[in-house]
């Protein structure tokens, strides 16, 4: 049982500390080559099957200059609203803040709350309202923006926003046990953020 | 962020509870004809089947937007 033990204490302390960032990480190989050999062997007229992952490009490396552009996508459980759209700067609302993002930024994962996401290409800028997510942005200049909920600015109903602000505003007081003051301090957030999205 | 808990966490909620409340306001809050397409991507419908003594009882359905 603790024959591996003094290999494992051998190992350098500081190999967790050196392990990479998984943004880092190079591309798997598409199949696994020995069942692809193992398949020639049993079926060479049948090509191997492929898998999700056989379709999936591979990710471009770092670039060791600065890119101009930064790749995007923004991915919805229903739909793909950007799908490696190349823009000039994307402004992500974490929870720690507004978060602008330029090409050859710094490798990290941010937390979304509710609140406006702006694709700023050229002169152009497309906002959208996202309710919650995450925001990935790997050090090749590639963002990977993923919400539950994002609509356009202009779906947005600003009656129905007032209503739902003076609603929750309301129940946050009545609210008795800490799941509804929770629930009502949800609303309450999403509703304001929904009117500062709406008046600018 | 500072390590704090988020308020809702504290109360018991999941992430996924959390957003899900946050992407339904959203949802709610959207002019018309969005608001009712959004709304019914959302519907799900649960078919239940019991089994008793190994033999299934009727199906009951349950959709996600009527009361239990």
């Amino acid at each position: 049982m603790f024959r591996r033990a003094t290999t494992l204490l051998r190992r350098p302390l500081n190999a967790a500390a050196s392990r990479r960032f998984s943004t880092d990480l190079a591309a798997e190989p598409a199949a696994d080559t020995s069942f692809v050999e193992a398949w020639k062997k049993a079926s060479p007229n049948i090509d191997p099957p492929k898998t999700p992952l056989s379709y999936l490009k591979p990710r471009p490396p770092t670039p060791s200059t600065l890119p101009t552009k930064l790749t995007v996508n923004f991915v919805l459980p229903y739909s793909s609203e950007l799908s490696s759209k190349e823009v000039d700067m994307v402004i992500v609302p974490a929870t720690t803040g507004q978060m602008g993002v330029l090409p050859g930024h710094v490798a990290t994962i941010a937390e979304l709350k509710p609140g406006v996401l702006s694709v700023h290409e050229g002169n152009d800028v497309t906002k959208y309202f996202v309710s919650s997510g995450f925001a990935f942005i790997h050090a090749n200049s590639v963002a990977d923006v993923i919400a539950v909920e994002a609509v356009p600015l202009d779906r947005i109903d600003a009656n129905l926003v007032q209503k739902g602000l003076q609603d929750f505003t309301q129940k946050l007081n009545s609210a008795t046990t800490d799941l509804e003051k929770a629930e009502a301090q949800i609303g309450v957030d999403v509703h304001s953020a929904l009117n500062s999205a709406l008046t600018g | 962020m500072s390590g704090a808990v988020p308020f809702w966490r504290a109360a018991g909620m999941t992430y996924i509870t959390y957003s899900n409340i946050c992407a339904n306001m959203v949802r709610n809050a959207l002019k018309e004809p969005f608001k009712s397409e959004a709304l019914s991507r959302e519907k799900v419908h649960f078919s239940f089947t019991k089994y008793l003594n190994g033999k299934p009882e009727k199906p009951s359905i349950r959709s996600s937007d009527a009361p239990q």
